[in-house]
């Protein structure tokens, strides 16, 4: 656990060090505030939810999800610091989870700036606290899943770009495939529509926080880090 | 304290490191040394448990670098080839990263053990400074310094002199030396000098195999299976060759590029003479030279370098090696 840490906080650091958290950070926050204030002003309406699953917030997400994920494996494979980052006493697991805390940590920042929203529709009229935790429970968990895919596609190679396209590329599969389900047989669109992202942080937005949308993100997470944890430990197979 | 059975890697149908087997002990300073592709860095990744080997095995303290690894891992300090280091971390933040990494624990033992690596690596005046602005030399420091920060038993470190200048280079070494005193190190190299100035042990290898392994002046005298002596002489041309042919233990003569016109105008020859095999020649012809009336300015036994041992193990280059 210590060294979960460890590698957590390295990263984080790394994150603020360079300018990429910052760019997300503003990125983020402009243009989920640009979706929440068009809102706001144009439809006169003082509401969280379009935030949480709107169209344009989760397409945002899984943009911004890769993009921070994209250095996490290969920016180090490609300064060759893998090699010695991976020769310290530490398992390839407490590698691979301390940095996805580190993506955790940066996005947890995000949220904390979308706070202001929160604070405004309160300000306008009573805030209804349970559907905007249940809200940015069901956003967090699709950026973690967004960034888990964005960590497994940045073990694959030494190319950060490459990470990033083919994160953003799954991301918006997942994305798009509960948007389209009409159109495919109607013996898959059950499989389909629970794959969709749609439908789990849909519910999420309505305030409904159900396990089985939580397992959804869960099994999603945890496949991603278990890939990137065998991508690591490949190198020694025999 | 290092043991090594049967090692072999290969990648695909190549195989990088062949069926080498080696020990080293506590307080030696072992170079490794090959050409490029010998399968020196191959044999250092497994020796730290980055890649396993596809047979054999190697022990660390007597911890399977396979089956053990970190508690192997815990017992090495390394730095892989081209000192990879975070350049976003200043080079503080850096060791206080591998100290926490390497559960050093905090307090004033810590930072007793930071200020004597800073020290004895003389990064003192850069610890101020992200690791990407840094020479090349001074990055070199910093990662010999996280190398030997937690005090490993053993210190494996591929190509540490490469691309620095001649002060930094005596200056590594320095460190080197002064860590094999006490600790068991095995670093690489393809520079000689290297090896001759640090080193109490070389194993030389090539294509994936040792092809020797002695201490570095053991390994100069194997190399050289008979004397070879540059001679210089005062007199005529011929009756200083036919003197020298007739010399007890000489097996040929030849006369010396003529390097200078000038000293032969002045009747100065100099030649390159073998002896035969086990014979020393030296003494005879001192007393030759005497006999004939040829004045002797110059008798010199040629050493081989580790250069030619190099060349005669490895097969690199002319096949200038003499054969034993």
């Amino acid at each position: 656990m210590k060294n979960i840490t460890t590698i957590a906080r390295r990263e984080l650091g790394a994150y603020f060090n360079s300018p990429i958290a910052y760019v997300v950070v503003a990125v983020f926050l402009l243009l989920s505030g640009l979706l929440f204030f068009q809102t706001l002003f144009i439809q006169q309406t003082a509401e969280l939810r379009e935030l949480f699953d709107g169209f344009w917030t989760t397409l945002l997400v899984a943009i911004v999800g890769p993009a921070i994920t994209m250095r996490l494996l290969a920016e180090e494979r490609s300064n060759d610091t893998l090699e010695l980052l991976l020769t310290m006493p530490v398992s390839d697991w407490e590698v691979v989870l301390g940095k996805y805390l580190a993506a955790l940590g940066l996005f947890a920042f995000v949220m904390a700036g979308m706070l202001v929203f929160a604070g405004t529709v309160s300000a306008l009229g009573p805030l209804d606290k349970g559907p905007a935790f249940a809200g940015f429970l069901g956003l967090f968990l699709v950026a973690a899943t967004y960034m888990a895919i964005g960590m497994m596609t940045s073990s694959f190679t030494k190319n950060q770009i490459v990470a990033f396209i083919g994160a953003v590329l799954l991301c918006l599969i997942l994305w798009l495939i509960g948007k389209v389900v009409q159109v495919f047989p109607p013996t898959v669109q059950p499989l389909l529509d629970w794959l969709g992202m749609d439908r789990h942080i849909g519910n999420m937005a309505r305030g409904v926080i159900d396990s089985r949308d939580i397992l959804y993100f869960f099994t999603l997470i945890g496949s991603c880090l278990l890939i990137t944890q065998a991508t690591l430990e490949s190198r020694r197979w025999r | 304290m290092i043991h090594v059975d049967g090692l072999t890697k290969k990648y695909g149908s190549v195989a990088a490191v062949n069926g080498i087997s080696f020990d080293v002990h506590a307080g030696e300073v072992l170079g490794f040394l090959g050409p490029n592709g010998a399968g020196k860095t191959t044999t250092m990744k497994i020796l730290t448990s980055f890649l396993a080997p596809t047979a054999g095995r190697a022990e660390i303290a007597g911890f399977d670098v396979f089956d053990q690894p970190l508690q192997a891992r815990a017992r090495i300090g390394y730095l892989p080839e081209g000192t990879p280091l975070y350049k976003d971390m200043t080079v503080l933040e850096y060791l206080q990263f591998i100290a926490d990494i390497r559960h050093l624990p905090k307090g004033p033992a810590r930072t007793k053990r930071l200020k004597a690596v800073v020290e004895q690596c003389g990064i003192g005046d850069r610890l101020g400074f992200q690791i990407g602005e840094l020479s090349k030399g001074f990055k070199q420091r910093v990662g010999l310094a996280q190398a030997i920060l937690h005090e490993p038993e053993v210190l494996i470190l591929d190509e540490p002199t490469s691309g620095l200048d001649p002060n930094q280079i005596v200056e590594i070494r320095q460190v080197i030396r002064h860590i094999g005193e006490s600790k068991t190190v095995i670093f690489s190299t393809h520079i000689m000098q290297e090896v001759a100035a640090t080193c109490s042990r070389v194993l030389i290898i090539s294509k994936g195999k040792i092809a020797a392994d002695g201490r570095p002046d053991e390994l100069q005298r194997r190399a050289q299976g008979h004397m070879e002596l540059a001679v210089e002489l005062i007199g005529s041309e011929d009756a200083a060759k036919s003197g020298l042919e007739a010399v007890a233990g000489v097996a040929s003569v030849r006369l010396a590029a003529a390097d200078a016109d000038e000293a032969q105008a002045a009747g100065s020859y100099r030649f390159v003479v073998h002896a035969k095999s086990g014979a020393d020649p030296r003494a005879e012809i001192f007393k030759m030279a005497m006999q004939k009336g040829l004045v002797l300015t110059e008798l010199k036994r040629e050493r081989a370098s580790l250069e030619d041992v190099f060349r005669t193990l490895t097969g690199t280059g002319a096949a200038s090696g003499h054969a034993n």
